[in-house]
């Protein structure tokens, strides 16, 4: 089988966010970037499906050299090859885009990325890449067995979870459950040593245009301070979520 | 032309979340000097959406839609706006809503905005706000295609009622292959779902023990909320992942979120951030969760929450 891994490079999760340029850019000041935790997710199933099953597994990156280091410790975790498409990443349009194109270069059987990126949230890249290499679609996967050309997903819905059947091609939206946490892999030294090694393929992109584009950026308006209320007098707490705040 | 709408039903029955994408898809067709037309799969009775702005509805009745598909849903959103002329295609952060949007924006080679919390700014350019970094901050987004996918975050916009009827037509789409078969659903029916809550009581570490929980889950039985917990405790297993709440969990837009025993990670608070007001109780004052709450009460748990679902009784007793 052969596996396209995507990966989006994004500020670790206890990451101060804050702007520049007028709240129009990030900050990367001081900002540890990582594996997209859902993408991770999806990594490590990559991983099983080779060490299980026998798959090649290649990780993908839409971005600059910046991002080289998060596709090392991919290749670190496991991955074979890695290619980094050079190119800024500005919507999901245009990743997904520019993804497709290397779906349609590779021939990958499945795709795996993460349901979204934990900076920009937007959710869409899986579903537009299913949609433009016309490849079958399931997103918040947590769970995923291939048997030749099938398929068997679970999905979580809300309140519940679907099992659903589908074929090869495939792109699936994976999150947390796709794989336990305590599965998840830190790269050894050996694993550092062989990447240094392995293939990372720069690919010039095809400048696939966008179609939504950020303005800029606001944080969220300071919180006044806790009221806080005793706790022998819990009538006040009833009280004050009846009559302040309105929400019993 | 006219602004279309993705309305979402179980059984038949409108969810909440198709009234409040109906209030949205209002205010943009009111900012555009056009109308608003839903479409409706297998919906008993559509007269309910006239009450949030809806001029009209394309009624689908099919029992190959009877469960959701995302590519034939995707493909019967794209006959529906074709046939509407619709530049604007409104949807809502449901599970379901998030699967079907970016691939009904591909069939119509149109921009998407997930996640969006209030009605256009502008609608020339196209201009919206959505939450970003997990709630951690907000992008102005500006969608430059002739058509848009907007996905609404739940409760960011609410219900708003307007007086009018909708008209009801019959529609009759095409479906294609659907690729991918539901074999089985399994879902709790009787019990309150994060993504529908109005109320999350949400509990970590600070209980000590799965056996503890019976006293969150009878608070959020006298509240009618949903049950949620921190990252560590689903990762010690003691509940389900469904529940984990944060940046790599589920997020919380509720109107009340009641935390309890979670001191309050950043990765916790940027999940619950979008929820309107929080409650935390803890033992510690120095958590960093009173600093994101609105209310707090530091106290054991064991003794603040028994005495918190007796006090919530008594008053649900005196109005009811």
């Amino acid at each position: 089988m052969n596996i396209l891994v995507c990966i989006s490079h994004v500020p670790d999760t206890t990451s101060k966010i804050n702007f520049t340029d007028d709240n129009t850019k990030f900050d990367t000041n001081g900002v540890q970037f990582v594996i997209n935790p859902n993408d991770e997710f999806g990594l490590t199933r990559a991983m099983w499906f080779k060490e299980k099953q026998g798959a090649n597994v290649t990780v993908v990156n839409v971005g600059g050299p910046e991002t080289e280091p998060t596709l090392r410790k991919a290749l670190a975790i496991g991955a074979d090859e890695a290619i980094r498409v050079n190119t800024e990443a500005k919507d999901g349009y245009q990743v997904a885009k520019e993804l497709a194109n290397v779906v349609k270069d590779g021939g990958y059987d499945l795709v795996i990325a993460g349901r979204e990126s934990i900076d920009y949230n937007g959710g869409m890249v899986p579903g537009m890449l299913a949609g433009l290499t016309d490849a079958n679609f399931v997103t918040n996967c947590i769970s995923l067995e291939v048997d030749g050309t099938n398929a068997t997903a679970i999905r979580e819905i809300d309140g519940g979870k679907e099992t659903v059947s589908t074929s090869l091609p495939l792109v699936i939206g994976g999150q947390k459950g796709l794989v336990e946490e305590s599965d998840l892999r830190i790269p050894n030294m050996r694993g550092i040593m062989m990447a240094r090694k392995k293939p990372l393929n720069v690919v010039e992109p095809s400048n696939a245009e966008t179609e939504t584009s950020s303005v800029k950026f606001e944080k969220p308006v300071p919180k006044g301070a806790v009221t806080l209320v005793d706790a022998d007098n819990l009538d006040e707490l009833v009280n004050l979520l009846h009559n302040e705040a309105k929400v019993i | 032309m006219s602004v279309l709408v993705y309305t979402e039903s179980e059984q038949g029955k409108f969810k909440k979340t198709s009234f409040e994408v109906a209030s949205y898809a209002k205010a943009v067709a009111d900012q555009m000097g056009t109308t608003v037309t839903a479409v409706t799969f297998n919906a008993n009775d559509t007269s309910e959406l006239g009450k949030y702005g809806v001029d009209k509805v394309l009624n689908i009745n099919n029992n190959d839609l009877e469960k959701f598909n995302a590519n034939s849903y995707a493909s019967v959103i794209e006959q529906a706006a074709k046939k509407e002329d619709s530049k604007v295609i409104i949807l809502s952060s449901s599970a379901d809503s998030k699967y079907l949007a970016p691939l009904v924006a591909v069939k119509l080679d149109a921009g998407y905005a997930s996640n969006v919390v209030e009605a256009p700014s502008n609608t020339s350019p196209f201009t919206v706000k959505r939450t970003a970094f997990t709630n951690k901050a907000f992008n102005m987004t500006s969608i430059d295609t002739d058509v848009k996918v907007i996905g609404v975050s739940k409760n960011a916009f609410g219900l708003k009622e307007s007086s009018g009827n909708a008209s009801s037509e019959d529609f009759s789409p095409s479906l294609p292959e659907a690729g991918v078969t539901v074999q089985s659903v399994d879902k709790a029916t009787d019990k309150v779902t994060i993504a529908d809550a109005e109320i999350v009581v949400s509990a970590g570490r600070g209980l000590k023990g799965p056996e503890n929980w019976g006293m969150i889950e009878e608070l959020a039985d006298v509240l009618g909320a949903a049950t949620a917990c921190s990252k560590p405790v689903s990762d010690l297993g003691w509940r389900p992942h469904g529940e984990h709440v944060g940046q790599t969990g589920k997020p919380v837009a509720s109107n009340l979120y009641i935390a309890i025993g979670i001191s309050g990670a950043i990765q916790h608070l940027a999940g619950i951030n979008a929820s309107k007001v929080k409650v935390v109780i803890n033992t510690d004052p120095e958590a960093p969760f009173f600093k994101a709450a609105d209310y707090g009460v530091v106290g054991d748990a064991f003794e603040v929450v028994p005495a918190l679902i007796e006090k919530l009784k008594a008053f649900k007793a005196q109005n009811a």
